[in-house]
C-alpha cells in the first residue's frame, strides 16, 4: 500500500458549491501532473442546495491504483492530511444536514497536519471560534474575502487557485508548486492565476496550535439509537408547542417562545446575523410573519428576539422591517456567542444600545458578508477588490 | 334489508345469515361488518363492484363510515395512509393499471406501518386494454411489505376481509394487507355465503388502537422525515421484523377465526386437496381452484394420483411449511396466472417463489415445472389441466420436460 493523500475543502451550501468542487477537482489534476491518480466528490448526504448549509467536498489521491481504490472503498475519507476552510465563519464548527450536532472544522484531520482558513482574521481571531483539541495541528491563513456566489455560478476572484498554491505550501508531497502552475497554463490559460497562486505559495505560513488551545466550548453529542430501540412507523417525536417565558430581569412572564429541534441548531449556518434595536421596534409582527425558521420568540414585552439556536442568517427581517434602525443584519463572524440579546437589553438599556452602535459599525457592511450576490453588479464590484487583496496577501 | 343482499333463503344458522352475493359483495359486507371508518374509492373495473356496493350500504343507512371518491387511485391509497395514521380502520382498493397508478402510495404505506386493509380485483395489467385476471397487478408489490392474500369463493372473501383486519391491525404487524380477488370469476358472480352477525365480529374483532403512533395533536409525532444513509437501514430493518413473526400471527388469528365463527380453514397457508395419496400435484392461486379440482376427480376416476395445493398467503410466503409440503412428492406443477419475464427458467412469479421455496426447506428435489396461464381471463380449461398434468406424471418417471409451458395458448 503506497500513500494515501485525502484533502477535503468545508464550504457554504449553495455559495460556495461550485468552488469547493473546482477546488477539489483541481487538486487531482494538478496532482496528475506528477504521475498521481485520483477522485475528487461532494459528500452526497450533505444537501449543499441549502442556502449556507456546511458542507464538505473530497479529493483523494495515491501514487497507484490499488492505494486510491483502498480509498475509494470509504464513503468519505474518515481521516484527512489537509483541511480547507473557504468562509471563516464555519471555524464555528459545521453542523450539517443530518449529522446530528456540531462538529468541529478539524473534525477529520490528522494529528500534526494543516487546517487552511481563507480569511481576514489573524490566528488568535480565529481561534476564539476553533474548538480546541487533543492533538497539535497547524493553522494557517489564507488572506482573503470570502469567495460568495451562486447555485451554478462561479466567481473567478482567483481563491481557486490561491488554495491550490498554499496546498502545494502546505502539503508538498501531494504536489509542487511547478505542477500547480502547469495545471493552470495548461488548462485554466490564465497567466494572471498563476501568478496567484505562486504569491498565495510564496506568502502562506501556518501558526502552531498547541493541544487545548482554541475555543473551550463543548460539543453537542448524539448517539445513534439501534433498530429496536428506534419508534416505529418511521416516526419521530415531535415537539411540544412552547410557550410564555419569564422576563430574566423582572420576572414578568408573558410572550411566546416555541419549542425548538433539540438536535438541529443553526448556530453554523449563518454567516451574518440579526442584531436588533428594542427601543425602536414597533411591534409591528413582520420579522416574525416573515422569518422562514420561524427564529423569532416573542418576548414578554411584545417585542421580538431573533433565537440564535433557529436563525439561518437568511436576513429576510432585516429586508421586511419597516422600521429604520431595528434589524440590522451583521457580519457573523464578529460574535463568539448565542446568547438572548432581549435578555441583554433589558439587563442594561443604554449598555446594549451602545453595544449595538458600535457593533454595527464594527460588522462590516454586510454587502461583503452575504449570501451570495444582493445586488445587481456586486460581482464586477467584488472581483477587483478581492484581487487587490490577494496581491497585498 | 338491504336490497343488495338477496336473501336465498331465510334460514337461521346460529347468529349467520345466508345471502347469494359476489365475492366483491362478500367484501363490501365485510367492511360494514368490521365498522371500517373511512374507504376511498376510484372506478376500475373490477374493483369498482366493491365500491358500488358500499356506497349503497352506506346510501342504505346500514353502514356509516366517510367515502370518499378520489380523483385518482395515487390520492385514494394516500387518503387512507393519512386517515390510518390518525386512527380510522380504513378500506381501499383497485385494480390493473389503477393499482400500478397508486404505487408509490402503495410503496410508502409499509414503512409508516399502516394497516390498510385493500381489495385488489385482479386485472391484467395495460397495455392491451382488457378487463380480465392477471395476478401481475397485485404481485407488483411483492417486495415492499405488503401483505398479500389471494382467496376463491365468495365466502372465503368475506371471511379474509375479517381475519386481514386482525392481522394487519395486531401492533406486532400493522402493515397494509391486499386481498386479491380474480376479476370476473370471484368478483362478479354470486354464491352462497353465510353472513356472520356484528355481535360475532365485534368479539372477533377489537377496535383498531393505534398507541404511540397515532398522529394526534395528543400524541405529538412527526410521521416520514427525510433521512440519510445513518437511518434507512435500521428503518427497513423493523419492517424485516414483521415478516420475521408475520406467520405466526396469521396462524393465531385463523385459530380464533375457527373459534368464534366455527368455520373451519385448516392450514392457513394453503388448501390440500386429494394430496394424501398424490404422487404429482398441481399448485397455483385464486380461482383457478375450480376447473383442476374437476379436473383432478375426472383424473382420479381414471386411476391418476394427482393433488392440489392452492395457495392462499403469497406474503408472507410460508416457506418452511410449503418446502415440507411439497417435498414428498414426485413432480410438481405451478398454475402461474402471472408472468415474470426474464426470471429464472422464464417461469412465473409463483413458480419461482415455490423452488426458491423448496431450494431451502425441502429434503428432495422434485422437478417444479411452471405453467403460465388464463392470462387475461382466459379461462383455464379442464383439458388444459389434463394436458399439464400428463406433463407433470411425465417428470416425475424422469422424462425431462421444459420447466416453462403456456397453456391454453393458440398455435
Amino acid at each position: 500500500m503506497g500513500q494515501l493523500f485525502a484533502v477535503e475543502v468545508i464550504y457554504r451550501g449553495v455559495f460556495q458549491k461550485t468552488l469547493a468542487k473546482n477546488i477539489t477537482r483541481d487538486i487531482v489534476l494538478a496532482a496528475h501532473n506528477e504521475g498521481k491518480l485520483g477522485i475528487s466528490f461532494g459528500r452526497y448526504g450533505d444537501a449543499p442546495e441549502r442556502n449556507g448549509i456546511p458542507a464538505k467536498s473530497f479529493a483523494i489521491v495515491a501514487k497507484d491504483e490499488q492505494t486510491l481504490e483502498a480509498g475509494m472503498a470509504q464513503y468519505e475519507p474518515k481521516q484527512v492530511d489537509l483541511t480547507v476552510v473557504l468562509d471563516d465563519t464555519l471555524c464555528k464548527g459545521t453542523e450539517s444536514w443530518a449529522w446530528y450536532g456540531l462538529q468541529p472544522v478539524h473534525h477529520a484531520l490528522k494529528p500534526g497536519h494543516t487546517l487552511i482558513v481563507v480569511s481576514r482574521d489573524d490566528a488568535p481571531g480565529l481561534l476564539k471560534n476553533i474548538h480546541r483539541r487533543e492533538e497539535p495541528y497547524k493553522l494557517g491563513i489564507l488572506k482573503g474575502i470570502t469567495s460568495f456566489s451562486g447555485m451554478w455560478v462561479f466567481k473567478d476572484d482567483h481563491t481557486d487557485v490561491r488554495v491550490l498554491g498554499a496546498i502545494a505550501k502546505a502539503l508538498p508531497e501531494l504536489f509542487s508548486l511547478e505542477s500547480v502552475e502547469q495545471f493552470i497554463t495548461e488548462k485554466l490559460k490564465n497567466p494572471l492565476k498563476v501568478t496567484s497562486a505562486r504569491n498565495a505559495y510564496e506568502r502562506f505560513g501556518t501558526t502552531d496550535v498547541k493541544p487545548g488551545q482554541g475555543n473551550p466550548e463543548e460539543l453537542f453529542k448524539f448517539t445513534k439509537p439501534d433498530w429496536e430501540d428506534m419508534r416505529g412507523g418511521v416516526s419521530i417525536k415531535g415537539q411540544p408547542q412552547g410557550g410564555p417565558y419569564a422576563d430574566p430581569t423582572t420576572g414578568k412572564v408573558g410572550g411566546f417562545r416555541p419549542a425548538r429541534n433539540e438536535l438541529f441548531k443553526k448556530y453554523s449556518t449563518r454567516t451574518q446575523r440579526p442584531v436588533i434595536n428594542f427601543s425602536t421596534c414597533t411591534k409591528c409582527t413582520l420579522c416574525w410573519l416573515n422569518c422562514p425558521d420561524a427564529s423569532f420568540d416573542v418576548t414578554p414585552d411584545g417585542t421580538y428576539d431573533a433565537n440564535l439556536a433557529a436563525c439561518c442568517g437568511c436576513g429576510i427581517c432585516e429586508e421586511v422591517c419597516p422600521v429604520k434602525d431595528c434589524v440590522h443584519m451583521v457580519n457573523e463572524s464578529e460574535f463568539h456567542g448565542n446568547d438572548s440579546q432581549w435578555a441583554a437589553f433589558k439587563k442594561d438599556k443604554d449598555a446594549y444600545l451602545k453595544w449595538l452602535e458600535t457593533t454595527i459599525e464594527k460588522a462590516e457592511p454586510i454587502e461583503k458578508r452575504s449570501h451570495g450576490f444582493r445586488y445587481r453588479g456586486q460581482y464586477q464590484e467584488q472581483v477587483p477588490e478581492a484581487l487587490e487583496i490577494a496581491k497585498k496577501g | 334489508m338491504a336490497t343488495l343482499t338477496i336473501p336465498v333463503e331465510q334460514k337461521k344458522k346460529g347468529s349467520e345469515q345466508e345471502a347469494l352475493i359476489t365475492g366483491a359483495e362478500a367484501i363490501a359486507i365485510a367492511c360494514k361488518l368490521a365498522n371500517v371508518d373511512v374507504v376511498t374509492a376510484y372506478p376500475i373495473r373490477p374493483y369498482d363492484t366493491v365500491m358500488q356496493y358500499i356506497s349503497q350500504l352506506v346510501a342504505d343507512g346500514e353502514m356509516d363510515c366517510e367515502y370518499i371518491v378520489a380523483e385518482g387511485e395515487h390520492s385514494q391509497f394516500e387518503i387512507v395512509k393519512h386517515a390510518s395514521a390518525c386512527g380510522a380502520r380504513t378500506f381501499c382498493g383497485s385494480s390493473g393499471v389503477g393499482w400500478m397508478y397508486a404505487m408509490e402510495a402503495l410503496t410508502v404505506t409499509p414503512a409508516l406501518r399502516i394497516p390498510l386493509v385493500a381489495m385488489v380485483g385482479n386485472r391484467a395489467l395495460d397495455d392491451p386494454g382488457a378487463f380480465g385476471v392477471e395476478h401481475n397487478d397485485a404481485l407488483a408489490v411483492r417486495d415492499l411489505g405488503w401483505m398479500l392474500t389471494w382467496v376463491d369463493s365468495a365466502q372465503e372473501a368475506l371471511d379474509t376481509a375479517l381475519i386481514a383486519y386482525r392481522v394487519a391491525e395486531d401492533r406486532r404487524i400493522f402493515v397494509p394487507l391486499a386481498i386479491s380477488c380474480d376479476g370476473a370469476f370471484l368478483t362478479h358472480s354470486q354464491a352462497l355465503v353465510q353472513i356472520p352477525s356484528k355481535e360475532q365480529v365485534k368479539k372477533f374483532l377489537p377496535a383498531y388502537n393505534r398507541g404511540d403512533l397515532l398522529l394526534h395533536p395528543d400524541n405529538v409525532i412527526s410521521v416520514a422525515p427525510q433521512v440519510n444513509e445513518d437511518w434507512v437501514m435500521e428503518i427497513r430493518r423493523q419492517n424485516f421484523g414483521v415478516t420475521e413473526i408475520a406467520c405466526d400471527v396469521i396462524r393465531e388469528v385463523y385459530a380464533d377465526f375457527e373459534k368464534t365463527f366455527g368455520r373451519k380453514y385448516g392450514n392457513p397457508f394453503f388448501e390440500e386437496y386429494m394430496t394424501e395419496d398424490a404422487e404429482v400435484v398441481l399448485l397455483g392461486m385464486g380461482t383457478l381452484s375450480t376447473p383442476v379440482k374437476v379436473a383432478i376427480r375426472k383424473m382420479r376416476e381414471q386411476g391418476k394420483k394427482v393433488g392440489f395445493v392452492r395457495l392462499r398467503w403469497f406474503r408472507p410466503f410460508a416457506g418452511k411449511e410449503i418446502g415440507k409440503c411439497l417435498e414428498r412428492f414426485k413432480a410438481i406443477g405451478v398454475l402461474d396466472r402471472d408472468f415474470s419475464f426474464g426470471s429464472p427458467d422464464l417461469s412465473g412469479v409463483v413458480a419461482t417463489e415455490v423452488r426458491s421455496a423448496m431450494y431451502s426447506n425441502s429434503a428432495t428435489r422434485p422437478p417444479v415445472i411452471g405453467f403460465i396461464g388464463g392470462l387475461g381471463g382466459r379461462e383455464v380449461t379442464v383439458p388444459d389441466v389434463e394436458a399439464a398434468t400428463e406433463i407433470i406424471f411425465q417428470a416425475a418417471k424422469g422424462k425431462a420436460q421444459p420447466l416453462t409451458q403456456w397453456i391454453g395458448l393458440r398455435g
